[in-house]
């Protein structure tokens, strides 16, 4: 489903992703790990759009979106989490959810009727803050979620605009065992439903979820292909995964 | 349309772009490193101006007056960023614009209570006359002083930037201020250091300048506006930039305003000539601003990547 | 919205009161302060609902006065005609500067929105057809027929305070709006705005417009309130005045701008026309030096009461 080939970026004196081919298929988990300054984070931009590409091709259920604007890209069924929580924060979780729902369901240049009576979209979000496990909160404010939570906001923003492939940028990041436990179950559930490309730390959560993984260093794609084979690697042992993980 | 009017204008396009350029790369270098929208350097400029018109009177000598001004004006400068500028570094651009804007208001009050509305800085006897450059050139002697001056302090900043120490701490913070602050750059003395370097700046620009524009308040906010139109055009943060486009300014600008009615003159009715030619003249330098960033938004030399 | 009413009755009674008194002066007063508090308005939907820091706002004023102004010189006196012209016409300067403006931001996008303001009053300058730098005298106000003379004072306050009523009204339904919300979560959060799928340029122009669009009707008014425009108008103080007044009024609340515009008028009226004896004995010309004291006023209010008024007035309701 999705395509990158020969993808390359370079910042002034730094090649932070080096020709990097790699293939997401429909209906699977795939997971990116790396250790830090990997080139991850910059790879998801280049396939969200935000950060444009030097060199190489992007292409998304059969269409090049090399050149595309990041709200195209996102029309088109690719959406994306951040690492760093980026929600709205004076919003509440409803109304965070019920802006992705809007921009999904026809235009916004509508200038006179309230939002607040188009009860098709806050039930919409409502659904979606009880996928993403925000059913109790959804009338908070987001500046006033726990840290796991609004990382569960985050992904229940990038789902909430339907997407056919989601990228999520370490959803795990900075969670407790609880937390963490329930946002592998949600990743678990939404498997169902849409492709996932995913950046992780947590080998936990990689080698339970993962049906294909591939391995970044230092922008380039040095090992890819089903876990037990990136597990039994010996580069990917020295570069990332040391020797304590068990064969 | 002679040669010799061309080069005189060029020249003049010269002057005046290298005495914009020591505004604008003051300007450019606080927007660079602190983020920080200062719309009161304008009025670092007149008060350079006023207080080198004071200082001339007092010692009776041009040099004596306009030199003393720098200084004076850079302490004055500097008073000012640790008092009130300090405090905004942390805050949004809105609040910067609003302070700094009631900054000029009080500064402009200030000033005329202590001076009144204007003041005179007459050109020194010595180099009022003409100077002859070519045979058919003549061109003041005192323009060429602006001119000389102008590419000498631009020849020191650049020494003092690119060779020393502390210009090095100033381009790592212009380019990357969480990078400078991590190497340990005692980021606030060097910028009330650049602020007062930038002040001296404003105040030789505002004296030089003086005896061939008026004296008077609110001349720093029309220089203003066009120190900003250099900075955008330059890309922020660099003072090359500040330089190449300044000095492009200043051509386009004079160049502009000789011939442009001449111009279409030639081409068009007199009557539409000479309502469009000044009209259009006069926003030479803005549709300049507008071209420059259509094709690089962020100027032609930013100093961040 | 109860409370807006009352201000409104209020406001509705306000210059029957002064016509009682036989003093007019303080209806055409107030209906200066009413078409300010509209310009305001329009530059707190841009400004304090939007974020977008323009500096040139006073050109979109500018733009409908001299389009208003000079229908009516040219002989052009229906309100019906020159009012739409005004509006059209800074609407289409809108476009324009916001086209190439909104395609930068931060720090780049408040100094172009400024240098494009200061064409503008450049521009006006030079048209020496419609008075150049010494402005335009209007014979009379324009004219709306339907038995309404807006030459008398108290139909004309009427009138203003109309329009004012239908853009507070339009500025809170275009807030609680689809768009208003889009509008409000790209000032929050621009870049996830974006990556939620929101086209976010297109959004900001259209804001941009429409704030634009009722800027130039307020020139219009102002137009004709006074008879008479100048290139003033356009002068990028001017800009920085209006800014002052939604911040003064407190941004993002919807009486914000009229709030600004009616303190920072009532103040300057009262400095420059009611004597201040300690002042005058210190200082005795201090009426020609006011601007030291709303510049300090605004100094001690960035650094000391950012959200304005209207802050201050609904942290008291403990809203």
């Amino acid at each position: 489903m999705l395509e990158l080939r020969r993808v390359s970026k370079r910042f002034v004196g730094v090649v932070a992703t080096d020709d990097v081919t790699l293939e997401v298929k429909s209906g699977e988990v795939h997971a990116l790990i790396g250790p830090n300054g990997a080139g991850k984070t910059t790879l998801i931009s280049q396939i969200s759009g935000t950060l444009p590409s030097d060199r190489g091709e992007i292409r998304f259920d059969g269409r090049d979106i090399t050149h595309a604007r990041p709200y195209e890209r996102v029309k088109l069924g690719l959406a994306r989490s951040y690492q760093i929580t980026s929600i709205f924060k004076r919003f509440t979780v409803l109304d965070n959810l019920a802006l992705a729902v809007q921009a999904r369901s026809g235009s916004s240049f509508s200038f006179w009727r309230p939002v607040s009576r188009e009860t098709a979209l806050t039930d919409e979000a409502r659904s979606i803050a009880g996928e993403v496990g925000l059913h109790e909160k959804q009338n908070a404010l987001a500046a006033t979620l726990a840290h796991g939570e609004q990382r569960a906001l985050e992904v229940g923003l990038a789902l909430a605009t339907r997407p056919k492939l989601v990228l999520l940028d370490e959803p795990l990041a900075g969670m407790g065992p609880e937390e963490a436990q329930r946002m592998i179950a949600l990743i678990d559930r939404i498997r169902s439903h849409v492709t996932v490309l995913l950046v992780e730390h947590d080998m936990d959560a990689v080698f339970r979820l993962a049906n294909r993984i591939s391995v970044l260093v230092n922008g380039r794609l040095i090992a890819g292909g089903a876990p037990e084979t990136i597990k039994a690697d010996e580069q990917v042992r020295k570069a990332y995964l040391g020797d304590e993980v068990a064969a | 349309m002679s040669w010799i009017l061309i080069l005189e204008q060029s020249l003049n396009g010269l002057q005046f772009g290298l005495m914009l350029f020591l505004l604008a790369a003051g300007l450019t270098l606080v927007f660079g490193i602190m983020d920080m929208i200062n719309l009161a350097h304008g009025s670092l400029y007149m008060l350079g101006a006023f207080i080198a018109s004071t200082l001339v009177q007092a010692t009776g000598s041009f040099v004596a007056g306009v030199l003393l001004a720098i200084p004076a004006t850079a302490i004055l400068g500097m008073l000012l960023e640790i008092s009130v500028l300090r405090s905004l570094y942390a805050r949004d651009h809105l609040s910067q614009v609003l302070a700094t804007f009631a900054l000029i208001l009080i500064i402009n009050e200030l000033t005329r209570l202590l001076w009144g509305s204007d003041a005179a800085l007459p050109m020194p006897q010595a180099l009022s006359g003409p100077v002859e450059l070519l045979p058919g050139l003549r061109y003041p002697a005192y323009r060429l002083v602006i001119i000389a001056v102008g590419i000498l302090v631009a020849l020191l900043l650049f020494i003092l930037v690119t060779k020393t120490r502390v210009g090095m701490l100033v381009r790592a913070g212009a380019s990357n201020r969480e990078m400078a602050l991590a190497m340990g750059v005692n980021i606030k003395t060097l910028f009330t250091l650049v602020f007062g370097v930038g002040a001296g700046l404003c105040a030789l620009a505002g004296a030089l300048l003086a005896p061939l524009f008026a004296v008077q308040v609110g001349m720093g906010e029309n220089i203003l506006i066009l120190a900003f139109v250099v900075i955008v055009i330059g890309g922020i943060g660099s003072i090359r930039g500040a330089l190449v486009g300044a000095v492009l300014l200043g051509i386009v600008d004079t160049i502009g305003r000789a011939f442009l009615p001449m111009l279409f003159g030639i081409f068009f009715q007199p009557r539409v000539a000479s309502a469009a030619g000044p009209a259009i003249a006069s926003v030479m330098i803005y549709l300049l601003m507008a071209v420059v960033l259509y094709f690089r938004p962020q100027g032609l030399f930013p100093a961040r990547g | 919205m109860k409370r807006s009413i009352l201000v409104f009755i209020v406001l509705l009674g306000f210059p029957l009161v002064m016509s009682a008194m036989d003093n007019l002066f303080y209806v055409s007063f107030a209906s200066r302060v009413i078409i300010y508090a509209i310009a305001a308005t329009s530059l707190n939907l841009v400004l304090g609902y939007g974020g977008m820091i323009s500096f040139g706002h006073a050109a979109f004023v500018g733009a409908g006065a001299y389009v208003a102004s000079i229908c009516i010189a040219e002989g052009v006196t229906s309100a019906w005609l020159g009012w739409p012209a005004a509006i059209a016409a800074s609407a289409l300067a809108a476009w324009l500067i916001g086209a190439v403006s909104l395609r930068t931001r931060g720090v780049y996008f408040i100094m172009i929105t400024l240098a494009f303001a200061q064409m503008a009053f450049y521009l006006v300058n030079s048209m020496k057809a419609y008075g150049g730098d010494e402005g335009l005298t209007l014979p009379q106000r324009a004219e709306l027929g339907l038995g309404l003379d807006l030459g008398n004072e108290v139909v004309f306050y009427y009138v203003v305070l109309f329009l004012l009523a239908i853009s507070l009204y339009g500025l809170h339904r275009v807030m609680q709006s689809r768009f208003g919300r889009v509008v409000v979560a790209i000032r929050e959060n621009e870049a996830r705005a974006e990556a939620i799928g929101l086209p976010v340029y297109r959004y900001k122009l259209v804001c941009f417009v429409i704030a634009g669009a009722v800027a130039g009707l307020a020139g219009a008014l102002l137009a004709s309130h006074g008879k008479y425009v100048n290139p003033n108008v356009l002068h990028w103080v001017q800009s920085g005045t209006l800014m002052i007044m939604v911040i003064l009024g407190g941004v993002g609340h919807l009486w914000g701008g009229a709030i600004g515009a009616a303190v920072l008028l009532g103040l300057e009226h009262v400095i420059s026309d009611y004597p201040i004896p300690w002042l005058a004995a210190v200082a005795p010309n201090y009426p020609q030096h006011a601007n030291l004291g709303v510049g300090l006023v605004m100094l001690a209010i960035v650094l000391f009461a950012p959200h304005g008024v209207a802050g201050l007035l609904s942290r008291r309701r403990g809203a």
